[in-house]
């Protein structure tokens, strides 16, 4: 099971898998991730079940990830790629998962990640003249309570 | 037009007694609004529609899917800051006299999500006013029973034709600290007899042990 994997990610600079991570989780580079995903989704991994991103203040980098699954085998991996902090911007996943569209619009809405060639990006949850991206770990407005604080 | 004429209006006999009969009707068909946003109203749906703890016993089971047709609004779960004006308008579409339960420690205050939360409301009576607070995370389906019972005899206290305006100050309704399931049952049992209701579950009860006896359901004989 794991060949596969490993032969996957052989000819591509800066992919690696991360290590002892259940469902396997494979760390892409920012230019090979439309590539990838389309031979992914070619080899079987026809269904995008969730996107979600962590920002990470630290690293100075917000992490994509997709969780990718196989009506066929069942089988599940997650596919996690870096952005810097100052200027998120990914490619939009809608060409090739419909269901993609929906989702970054959730992480847009949330994490302030720009989407290219994404249809339709607004905001889903919040109200659209909302401000910041309240999932990011920086994030502050005067309706937080803080335990402690007036 | 004889009957307690004399004494002058809002005081003769025929209005006393039918402001009674109107809050005891009223406080008995409740008809609870579909509404449920989170957890609570998982617990809700426990206690309005699951075997064990049918609401209908409390004349209140007719959830409505419409505010025009509902007069009790149990707000059960979080409220975010989004679904704060569209519950507002719920509120406002609903017919008078009109009451609401509060149910559930994040409907009070903002329960788990007081702090550090950028879309909760810390509690809905910021929105809409509440009757009856019904604490718990979430509260158990006899909780919410105990804040429908708390509703009804508030209902049939207030002196709702002569002051339809007026509003009661909010209660809470907790059950006591270490109150067990089965004086809560026998509490129950005591008012169900105090009103003179049947007893369906007994009746039932008999009916199963001995299919002859005539109860509320009828046994698979009698169906033929
Ligand atoms: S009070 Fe607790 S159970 Fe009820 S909605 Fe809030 S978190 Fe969920």
């Amino acid at each position: 099971m794991s060949d596969w994997l490993e032969d996957f990610i052989a000819g591509k600079e800066g992919a690696e898998l991360l290590a002892d991570d259940r469902p396997r989780s494979l760390l892409l580079p920012l230019p090979a991730l439309i590539g990838s995903m389309q031979a992914l989704k070619a080899q079987g991994f026809d269904m995008l079940n969730d996107h979600m991103a962590v920002d990470n203040p630290e690293g100075e980098h917000i992490r994509l990830l997709w969780l990718l699954c196989s009506t066929e085998s069942g089988e599940l991996l997650r596919v996690c790629c870096d952005l810097p902090r100052q200027q998120p911007v990914a490619p939009s996943l809608n060409a090739l998962w419909p269901v993609a569209e929906w989702q970054e619009r959730e992480v847009y809405d949330l994490f302030g990640v720009l989407y290219s060639g994404h249809p339709d990006l607004r905001r889903l949850f919040l109200e659209d003249d909302w401000e910041g991206w309240p999932l990011r770990k920086d994030y502050e407005d005067s309706f937080i309570l803080e335990p402690g604080k007036p | 037009m004889a009957v307690g004429h004399a004494e002058g209006p809002g005081q003769n006999l025929l209005l006393t007694r039918l402001e009674d009969v109107i809050s005891w009707a009223r406080s008995n068909s409740l008809w609870p609004l579909t509404f449920g946003t989170s957890c609570c109203a998982i617990e809700m749906m426990m206690a309005s529609g699951a075997s064990h703890h049918d609401l209908a016993r409390f004349g209140a089971e007719v959830t409505r899917p419409s505010p025009r047709q509902a007069d009790l609004l149990i707000v059960a779960g979080t409220i975010v800051k989004r679904m704060a004006q569209p519950l507002r308008t719920l509120y406002e579409q609903m017919p008078e006299p009109r009451y609401v339960i509060a149910t559930g420690a994040c409907v009070i205050s903002g329960g788990p999500f007081i702090y550090h939360s950028y879309s909760s409301l810390r509690g809905v009576d910021d929105v809409i006013p509440v009757d009856v607070y019904v604490p718990g995370c979430p509260p158990r389906p006899e909780g919410l029973f105990y804040g429908i019972l708390t509703l009804q005899r508030m209902i049939r206290e207030r002196a709702g034709l002569k002051h339809p305006e007026e509003r009661r100050a909010p209660v809470t309704a907790a059950l006591p600290e270490g109150i067990t399931k089965q004086e809560i049952q026998a509490e129950m049992l005591e008012l169900f007899e105090a009103q003179g209701r049947r007893n369906v579950h007994e009746e039932y009860r008999r009916t199963v042990s001995d299919p002859g006896a005539k109860g509320a359901y009828p046994g698979r004989g009698e169906r033929g």
